[in-house]
């Protein structure tokens, strides 16, 4: 257990030491998340009335799209590289690949939200409840990780690759769209989370657990050749 | 032509397989079924209090919702097949499950928007059921988008079989959330909801003729799943054929 353990951290590690030296999925994402953003200020009206209804709703699409990109990168960058045939002919589980390139996007998409939410919160004029807010994100953030990184190892292996992520992911991903964006809303509306989201929140948990376990079990089909 | 075998049956050379009989029984049988059906509903029901005649769609629209949920239970099972024992004969199930899953939704959201119209004075809502059918309508379509991009029949396999598992475990969490998100569907069977419009009971004759409708439906889902199955081995014979023919030099 803890030699898998170590096994999946040294992956996960390897993607972080590379990103930080070359800081390309990071810096597209979080460009990425700022544009998406101020397109939005555009695109949407926003009032000092509505503008605390809509924040939750924005920020997620905002997250999930520029999740999208840096998960689709995690695998597309080992297969450009050659670098996936060498992943799978280590000694290690395939579940250990999973769990290392999990733990990877997870740290990228979590880095962009920590910077995009401060300067929504400036551009966009709400205050944005930190710690209360932190719940659902973590645990819709994990839920996007454990189902991208899933089918990110399945797109990179179809002939039309990344064009095909949002189609799988997207449609996977609704339940975990709802029960965020509601448990967020409760955030913003500085209501106790425990009062009155925890429906929400178990179900972002069941997700979690039911589709990480799923994951696991499924990923060594996956990356089979 | 060991890839080609089917759990259900082996198709022989010389005769007509176990399926074949299956699909004709199913297909002759629909005929009838589908024209007592059509009476059921249009003659032996009574009007509907409220709705009058509107409510007459419900009697296809429901067995076409169970439908195509059988369908892509048969995707489920099939993909789970699959992973277990690797034969091809269940790929072929379970694309043929997800196809006619996605035409008979196709077929419950088109009436259901026609039901409605009338009945809640939209042609769309953000209904519980509604939702869900279109969610899984849209996951599998994304089921076949992936079939599409893999070229290797083996790997094309193994990868959808991921996304069957994957696409009918989230179906109750999507319900759920649709659930709570909120809900206006009239709750037929067990269940009170006071937000629903357009909630009627049954009468005794109504029940008759939704069992027909059921019955007429459920066999014509039979016959295009089984039809679509036998059409798929035969592009996979074809393929195979394909194949050997190359190897030997023939093309």
């Amino acid at each position: 257990m803890r030699a898998y353990l170590r096994k999946a951290w040294l992956i996960a590690w390897k993607d972080l030491v590379s990103e930080w030296r070359s800081r390309e999925i990071f810096s597209i994402m979080a460009v990425f998340a700022l544009l998406t953003i101020l397109i939005f200020n555009f695109a949407l009206e926003l009032s000092s009335v509505n503008r605390v209804e809509v924040a939750p709703g924005l920020l997620w699409v905002t997250f999930i799209f520029a999740g999208l990109l840096g998960v689709n990168r995690s695998f597309a960058r080992e297969q450009d590289q050659g670098n996936l045939a060498g992943l799978m002919m280590a000694p290690v589980d395939r579940s250990a690949i999973y769990l290392g390139k999990l733990i990877g996007n997870l740290a990228f998409i979590a880095s962009v939200e920590a910077v995009t939410l401060p300067l929504f919160a400036a551009l966009f004029n709400v205050a944005v409840p930190v710690w209360p807010l932190a719940v659902p994100l973590f645990l819709g953030t994990l839920g996007f990780a454990i189902i991208g990184t899933v089918f990110a190892a399945m797109s990179v292996n179809t002939r039309l690759r990344d064009v095909l992520l949002p189609v799988l992911v997207l449609p996977i991903f609704v339940p975990v769209v709802i029960a965020a964006v509601k448990a967020s809303s409760t955030a913003f509306a500085r209501r106790s989370l425990l009062e009155e989201a925890r429906h929400w929140l178990g179900l972002l948990v069941t997700f979690d657990v039911l589709f990480f376990t799923l994951a696991m079990l499924l990923f060594d089909v996956i990356l089979e050749e | 032509m060991e890839a080609i075998t089917s759990p259900v049956g082996r198709q022989g050379e010389a005769g007509v397989s176990r399926l074949d009989t299956v699909r004709r029984l199913l297909g002759w049988a629909s005929v009838p079924l589908l024209a007592f059906a059509l009476y059921m509903a249009f003659v032996y029901a009574p009007p509907e209090a409220t709705m009058g005649n509107v409510y007459r769609i419900f009697f296809f629209h429901m067995p076409s919702a169970l439908a195509s949920f059988a369908g892509f239970f048969v995707t489920f099972v099939a993909s789970i097949g699959y992973l277990k024992t690797r034969r091809q004969g269940w790929d072929i199930w379970a694309v043929a499950g997800a196809e006619v899953g996605i035409f008979f939704a196709t077929a419950a959201i088109v009436t259901g928007s026609f039901w409605a119209r009338p009945v809640w004075n939209t042609w769309w809502t953000w209904d519980p059921r509604l939702t869900t059918v279109t969610i899984m309508w849209l996951t599998y379509i994304a089921y076949l988008m992936l079939r599409e991009a893999v070229d290797d029949p083996e790997r094309r396999a193994r990868l959808a079989a991921v996304m069957g598992v994957i696409a009918f475990a989230n179906v109750p969490l999507v319900w759920l959330s649709a659930r709570w998100f909120r809900t206006i569907h009239p709750v037929l069977f067990g269940g009170n909801n006071p937000q629903a419009k357009g909630d009627f009971s049954l009468a005794p004759s109504m029940v008759v003729a939704l069992m027909a409708g059921m019955v007429a439906v459920l066999v014509l889902w039979g016959y295009f799943l089984v039809r679509r199955v036998q059409l798929e081995q035969e592009r996979a014979r074809l393929v195979q054929r394909y194949r050997e023919e190359g190897e030997r030099g023939h093309l």
